[in-house]
């Protein structure tokens, strides 16, 4: 024990020390942890994936399922149509595996992970082990392609709750993957799905049976640490008839001048009666002042209400990458299901984003919610795109969706693009858009009564996105809080 | 406890203050009359420091406790924090932001500065509902965003509700009673004369004479044309009243 409290004496004084280094703005998760890795050459064909799969000691159909991905993808085209321009990427420069070397074969319990790879989660305030790891929330720590260690898992075990990776849900939960996977979101669905069929690494895998209200959060951290990596996450979500689960999700990565890749998906299946809320935190690096570097993020994240009186919501904060390509849908095929979606995109500096969500109405007496706050700053891009389809089935759907943008100085740009698609009539479709500057008035109101420039700022932003934040886990959302406020000093002035 | 001198000032290179002269003891309560386009409510924002108004010429000499400051090129947060208040003609609207938040964020911003302690919520909780009482305001009303779906009546209280928690030595009001009927003027000015102090001075902007009825003034002035034409005792408001402003400014 007292070795421990040194350790996390050394860790609250180094974060000290670098939040006293750290100028207004800067991105403090931007360290990169040296350690051993094991990283096969560049370059994407199929024996990439015959490797991933053999490392991941994965049994034959899983190989075949990416097999058939990859040569799907082969047949498609990057698709053009996002409202922002980057530089090509180049799929054959890229490391499509990386993993810490293990320093014991197979670590047996948390405590065995390499010391390393534990300092790194307690710098960016995720402690693993047994007796510094956060209560009240499980964690999956990913670090590159791999799972370091999920905590809490006997705990949730008595609950019959699986909540593993995604690489050990493979081996030990076979019948599981094989119905769910590529159930909601399928290999063939888009270009940079496709490419993560092919290629995923690590995710979470969690598993909610019957009847059973999940008693902690789960969460997954993700970190990318080496150099010219993809990282392919993959999670899956299943929640059972009249279950529960609320899950969390952050991610960083180092400061580097050139553009990663992250091509994540994540789908959710909710049976009769069940909810699935999940949150994310989004803060990839997201490139320097001048727009060099930074995470390029597109994303496929869809659940399936399954059920009748499903419930999924998909609420997120996303304040970092350089590009973000994403838009959390939701299927709503069980009558009286209920889909929502709740998202704050920051944009600073050269950041784009190309946001928003899908919401297709399939069952009866289908409810969904969209709330879409966008905030660009500087030279930012920020995007709002969403489509809500009502299907000649859905009699009486209902879709209300709010999404405005706010401008932070003269340079930025906010667009808002909705499709809308009604093929029954007994449907109600509400779809409301504002664009605001944060405007001089306010500004001069808050100050003449004493807070300064950053405080009236934050006051206006935290306003504007009260209606997402109030959706957020409440830590989830004082860490929000706190991103955009940095996220936005000195950008106003 | 306020010396301005030649004051001139303006916007987009446009003069509206051409040397205004005021002197201002602590204690008193000063109102500043004029008919429309005088430059009353420029003279309110140069002094809270609105960043769109430049000032060309002149001080705005601001003293207490024996500190004397010129708050011409001070921010507008530094000055509110010195004590200098005003209650805006036209209240802003901030969505999403409860007024007790607001209230509590701007009372412990003057606190840190003043170098005394700040309020911890619930303390500050019971400390509001006190100068609310001042006001008759609804209860409910500090849970609502800041000045969003008010009535003008309403508004127009927040803006001597946030007087009276920042409890600053200087308040300039601009036409506060502009859009009160006679009963929300009535309690307005029952508590602005509450925060009457012998350390405080009151500066009252307004058009019309019907607010000096409630709130006695210790000297009137009248603007005209960027430039006090008039200061007397506060007779001169209802002479105002009764004649207009056009035998002032032959």
């Amino acid at each position: 024990m007292e070795a421990n409290k040194g350790n996390m004496a050394d860790i609250v004084r180094q974060k000290e020390l670098e939040d006293n280094k750290l100028a207004a703005g800067d991105y403090r998760y931007g360290f990169h942890t040296d350690i051993e890795e094991d990283k096969p050459p560049k370059g994407l064909n199929e024996d990439t994936v015959r490797l991933i799969s053999f490392k991941k000691k994965e049994p034959e159909w899983m190989l075949e399922w990416r097999l058939k991905a990859f040569r799907y993808w082969q047949t498609m085209k990057e698709p053009t149509w996002p409202n922002f321009e980057y530089g090509p990427i180049d799929y054959q420069d890229i490391y499509y595996y990386s993993a810490p070397k293990p320093k014991k074969a197979t670590p047996a319990s948390l405590e065995e992970v390499d010391q390393e790879l534990l300092k790194t989660f307690d710098r960016l305030g995720i402690p693993l082990t047994e007796q510094k790891r956060l209560t009240g929330v499980a964690v999956d720590a990913v670090f590159d392609s791999i799972s370091v260690g999920t905590t809490h898992q006997s705990e949730l075990a008595k609950y019959g709750v699986i909540f593993c990776s995604m690489s050990e849900a493979v081996i030990k939960h076979p019948d599981l993957v094989k119905k769910y996977l590529g159930s909601v979101v399928p290999y063939t669905d888009n270009f940079f799905a496709s490419l993560n069929a092919a290629v995923f690494s690590d995710g979470s895998f969690c598993f909610i049976p019957k009847g059973v209200r999940c008693p902690i959060e789960l969460s997954t951290y993700f970190r990318i640490n080496a150099e010219n990596t993809g990282q392919f996450e993959r999670t899956l979500v299943i929640a059972e008839e009249s279950s529960y689960v609320s899950y969390l999700e952050g991610c960083t990565a180092p400061m580097r001048d050139t553009n990663q890749l992250h091509a994540a998906v994540v789908e959710l299946v909710a049976l009769d009666h069940a909810e699935i809320k999940y949150s994310t935190v989004q803060n990839w690096y997201s490139g320097d002042k001048e727009g060099r570097g930074g995470i390029y993020n597109f994303v496929t994240k869809r659940g399936k209400c399954a059920g009748v009186n499903s419930q999924i919501s998909w609420t997120q904060v996303e304040a970092g990458s350089a590009i973000t390509w994403k838009y959390p849908s939701v299927i709503l095929q069980g009558d009286n299901s209920v889909g929502k979606f709740y998202s704050v995109a920051l944009t600073n500096h050269y950041m784009n984003a190309d946001t928003g969500s899908k919401m297709i109405h399939i069952g009866k007496n289908t409810k969904s919610t969209i709330v879409s706050k966008g905030i660009s700053s500087d030279h930012a891009h920020n995007s709002y795109r969403g489509l809500v389809k009502i299907m000649p089935s859905a009699d009486g759907a209902r879709n209300f969706s709010q999404c405005d943008s706010m401008l932070v100085g003269n340079n930025c740009s906010a667009n808002t693009f909705p499709y809308i698609e009604v093929r029954n009539n007994t449907a109600v479709v509400e779809h409301e858009a504002s664009t605001s500057k944060i405007n001089a008035e306010q500004m001069f109101y808050l100050r003449s009564r004493g807070l300064d420039l950053e405080e009236s700022v934050s006051l206006i932003i935290n306003g504007f996105c009260k209606d997402v934040f109030k959706e957020l886990p409440l830590e989830f959302s004082v860490e929000a809080v706190k991103l955009l406020e940095m996220k936005l000093e000195g950008s106003v002035g | 406890m306020l010396e301005i001198k030649d004051l001139h000032a303006g916007i987009e290179g446009k003069e509206i203050l051409k040397g205004i002269n005021l002197n201002v003891n602590a204690g008193e309560v000063h109102a500043i009359m004029g008919p429309n386009g005088s430059g009353k409510s420029t003279l309110s924002k140069v002094i809270a420091g609105h960043p769109q108004y430049t000032v060309t010429k002149g001080s705005i000499d601001y003293e207490v406790n024996f500190k004397k400051i010129n708050l011409v090129g001070m921010d507008p947060d530094l000055r509110a924090r010195e004590g200098v208040f005003m209650a805006f003609q036209y209240p802003v609207e901030i969505p999403g932001i409860p007024t007790s938040v607001f209230l509590r964020a701007a009372f412990n911003a003057v606190c840190r500065h003043q170098g005394t302690v700040e309020m911890d919520p619930i303390d500050f909780d019971k400390y509001m509902r006190e100068k609310m009482k001042i006001l008759s305001m609804d209860e409910k009303t500090i849970d609502r965003p800041v000045n969003v779906d008010f009535s003008g009546g309403e508004k127009k209280r927040n803006e001597i509700l946030q007087m009276a928690v920042l409890n600053p030595r200087l308040a300039v009001l601009d036409e506060t009673d502009s859009g009160l009927d006679i009963d929300s003027m009535k309690i307005v000015s029952e508590g602005v004369n509450k925060l009457r102090r012998r350390d405080n001075t009151i500066i009252l902007i307004t058009h019309y004479q019907r607010l000096l009825n409630y709130i006695q003034p210790d000297f009137v002035h009248i603007l005209y044309n960027g430039r006090i034409v008039k200061s007397e005792g506060k007779e001169l408001a209802q002479e105002v009243e009764n004649r207009g402003y056009d035998w002032l400014i032959q």
